[in-house]
């Protein structure tokens, strides 16, 4: 069954790593929902997070995949239920509009937005958190003449990670311990495994 | 290592910019050009396949002073480059290095690095590139190499930094040769080429961080395989080139026979076990042979060994060995589960792997089991294989071709083949005492591979017996490399199986398309008038009388030499498993 999964990527920061991976997408004509490249918890390393809706096969055979680029370290596949993710969205409305027929500051509080910019032609208002609360806005505020809108990628945090510090010093050394390869066969044996 | 090296690796990694700070052997001032040029030397390359142009010209001009270390080989188009850097490769196990120009020159190496990727095939290749600040302006022959070739490069890196080569070429070969291998593209624009700086020694690349080229071997795993292994009444082994490029042929014969298992090959593994061991039970696939496909479906433990379960292989997939156990063995994670689930994934490399599976197998025969490949053999001897080899009237088959070549060379020649007809029978009927003897275009299927790849491969066993054979609408499409091997003045034997028709598209419109027969007759030129045209010598022959002394002088000929055989025009191969069908509807004719 298809579901809405997260990718999370560590890599070096390369030229044309990118591409390598949205390649990896595209070739199998798997649209990417969201994408977000930024830097990481450990210092010189990127960190990539992708949204698709694919089956859990896929998206598995899809990370496997995107690890053995070279440049790429290691790629976590995860549910919603498995992390915590935000993203951010921009509105920009006539603030005479807003000012006469909206309670603004009832709209502040009940959406989580902030004005970021007061004009006399303009505002700008900010809201940071899931697509439906960032969508609920817009149907707000789409009756008052909204003039721009804008949504940032999905970024996101496992739940369960231990961020990537300790990670990177397995990487580093030229012989990797034993935990290093993760391997799902390996916890779940004896479902796989039946003599 | 020790910590200090350490975090210099680390450091290098993430700052390709900085040269490697250790000074190894021969520093001092040196241009771009002499740094790969350096690079190549230091990696162990005798030969490159390559053209000039306008954008590699530094590389070229200072190669004009390494003459005496490095054999360059002048090819007549970067796709023949490329294709015998890939047969020098697969002959001689080293890195086939391929050197072109930008724009057209590097677009050209587009389908032999597509060739490498799919076949695992190790490579470096060097594109020159237009200047730096001439990038993205659409500058005479500037091409955007780096992302034409992204899919099909296992690696790739632009170079506008002379400082940044020695590291970059280091990464190059290590990526190349190292875990599944593959093609790996440098593009050094003519700027990095010129530029000298301060050359402080070549480095060789050992560790990447961000790259494990083999995964960590997990011994429950090799105790969960060996497991089913000793309970199986009929395991069944199926190899592919892993063997071959993890140099594991005897661990591999080693394992097999103390197990008593019967093994088929893909057509990339085919010579890793000698074609007349006698477990080994024939071919797998689409044109394999009869009993290992009709067995899939009978086994009770599949053994895949570096093998991908290519399509080819494995035809329909929701009825393939479905009542078996798989033990998937391979090097590269990606390949477990991506089309045939395993039961048991054996991560790995062969080489390490197959020796310790072996100490915990008890030494078996599968007699009777053995004897069913065998009854299914005799079945296919009896209605395709006998008037393939011996047809007593008729036509020519190009089995028969097959036979006799076998015969004369012994079974101790390379072979390399085209794709088509030809490549299905040759495969099938080719006899291999040694490891590296068969190369062909296995995965991405490239017509027009084989002559150049057979020069390739010459130059990688100059001591072997090199023939290409290669039906006619192949050859066609790279025939221009008789200019290489009148030039280089290269000991290649061409054979040429010529029915008239772009064969293999033919017999599927015969089967499949009721006959309509559509732009697949093709005409050909006068094969020997041309080979003569590149000082080559040769013959046609359509008369069996013939045959065998025709081979013969081929094979005694002192250089290289074109013999053309005429045969049956709408011979068909089988047995075929048609597209759609499972492995045990295997069709005898």
């Amino acid at each position: 069954m298809k579901a809405e999964y997260t990718i999370t990527v560590y890599t070096e920061n390369q030229v044309g790593l990118l591409n390598r991976i949205a390649i990896i997408f595209s070739r199998r004509k798997i649209n990417i929902e969201s994408l977000n490249v930024s830097p990481s918890e450990a210092e010189g390393i990127h960190r990539f997070t992708v949204v698709i809706n694919e089956t859990e096969d896929v998206v598995r055979k899809l990370c496997r995949q995107i690890e053995k680029q070279v440049e790429v370290l290691k790629a976590y596949f995860n549910t919603n239920e498995e992390i915590i993710w935000q993203e951010m969205a921009l509105y920009k409305v006539s603030t005479d509009e807003v000012a006469e027929k909206l309670k603004v500051e009832r709209l502040l509080r009940e959406y989580g937005a902030r004005a970021v910019v007061i004009r006399k032609d303009y505002t700008i208002f900010e809201t940071t958190g899931h697509r439906e609360e960032t969508d609920r806005l817009v149907e707000v505020l789409a009756p008052y003449g909204l003039i721009e809108f804008v949504r940032s990628a999905r970024v996101a945090i496992i739940k369960a990670s231990k961020g990537f510090h300790e990670k990177l010093k397995e990487f580093e050394a030229v012989e990797p311990a034993e935990e290093l390869i993760e391997n799902e066969f390996l916890d779940k044996a004896d479902q796989v495994f039946t003599m | 290592m020790n910590t200090v090296e350490k975090k210099l690796e680390n450091k290098i990694d993430q700052q390709p910019s900085i040269p490697p700070p250790l000074g190894g052997a021969g520093g001092g001032e040196l241009s771009g050009s002499q740094a790969v040029l350096e690079a190549c030397i230091a990696e162990g390359v005798d030969t490159i396949f390559g053209y000039p142009g306008g954008a590699i010209m530094p590389i070229y001009d200072a190669l004009y002073d390494y003459n005496d270390q490095l054999k360059h080989v002048l090819v007549r188009h970067e796709q023949g480059g490329i294709h015998a850097g890939q047969g020098y490769a697969r002959s001689s196990g080293k890195v086939g290095v391929v050197f072109a120009t930008s724009g057209p020159g590097a677009t050209n190496l587009v389908t032999g690095l597509a060739d490498a990727m799919i076949d695992s095939t190790a490579l470096v290749c060097i594109t020159g590139q237009v200047f730096a600040h001439l990038l993205g302006t659409d500058a005479f022959q500037e091409t955007d190499v780096i992302n034409i070739t992204t899919p099909v490069t296992k690696w790739n890196c632009q170079v506008t930094d002379a400082a940044e080569i020695p590291h970059v070429l280091a990464k190059a070969f290590y990526i190349a040769r190292t875990g599944r291998p593959g093609p790996v593209l440098i593009d050094i624009t003519k700027n990095a080429q010129i530029q000298k700086f301060n050359y402080e020694g070549y480095i060789k690349c050992e560790h990447i961080r961000s790259y494990r080229p083999k995964p960590i071997i997990r011994k429950e795993y090799i105790e969960q395989a060996a497991a089913l292994i000793n309970q199986a009444k009929k395991p069944f082994v199926l190899f592919g080139q892993g063997i071959i490029l993890g140099k594991a042929e005897k661990e591999f014969k080693t394992f097999i026979e103390k197990g008593g298992l019967p093994a088929a090959w893909t057509i990339l593994g085919l010579s890793a076990l000698p074609t007349d061991h006698p477990q080994n039970v024939g071919m797998l696939g689409m044109h394999g042979n009869y009993g290992p496909n009709v067995l899939t479906n009978e086994c009770d433990v599949l053994i895949a060994i570096g093998m991908r379960f290519d399509d080819r292989v494995t035809g329909r997939l929701d009825k393939y060995a479905k009542q078996a156990k798989i033990i998937h063995l391979d090097i590269d994670p990606a390949e477990i589960d991506k089309n045939v689930k395993a039961d048991v994934p054996v991560w790995g490399d062969c080489k390490e792997t197959l020796p310790l599976l072996t100490q915990l197998i008890e030494a078996k025969q599968h007699k009777d089991w053995l004897e069913k490949f065998n009854a299914y053999t005799q079945q296919e001897i009896d209605i395709v294989i006998q008037e393939e080899l011996h047809p007593k009237e008729g036509e020519l088959t190009m089995g028969e071709v097959i036979h006799l070549l076998n015969e004369l060379t012994n079974g101790d020649a390379i072979i390399v083949t085209d794709v088509g007809q030809h490549q299905m029978v040759a495969c099938r009927y080719a006899k291999f005492n040694q490891s590296k003897s068969n190369i062909t275009s296995g995965g991405l299927g490239t017509m027009g591979f084989a002559l150049p790849a057979a020069i390739g491969a010459k130059f990688g066993a100059l001591d072997r017996t090199v023939v290409a054979v290669i039906g006619d609408g192949g050859f066609q499409m790279t025939l221009q490399e008789m200019g290489t091997i009148m030039q280089t003045e290269l000991n290649v034997k061409i054979l040429i199986l010529n029915n008239r028709f772009l064969g293999m598209v033919r017999q599927w419109q015969q089967l499949f398309n009721d006959k309509r027969y559509s732009f697949v007759d093709i005409q050909s030129p006068d094969y020997v008038q041309l080979a003569k045209a590149y000082g080559i010598e040769g013959q046609s022959v359509d008369d069996r009388a013939l045959l065998k002394s025709a081979i013969k002088t081929m094979l005694d000929h002192e250089g290289s030499y074109l013999l053309e055989v005429m045969v049956g025009k709408e011979n068909n191969v089988f047995p075929m498993v048609p597209q759609g069908c499972s492995v045990s509807e295997i069709r005898l004719k």
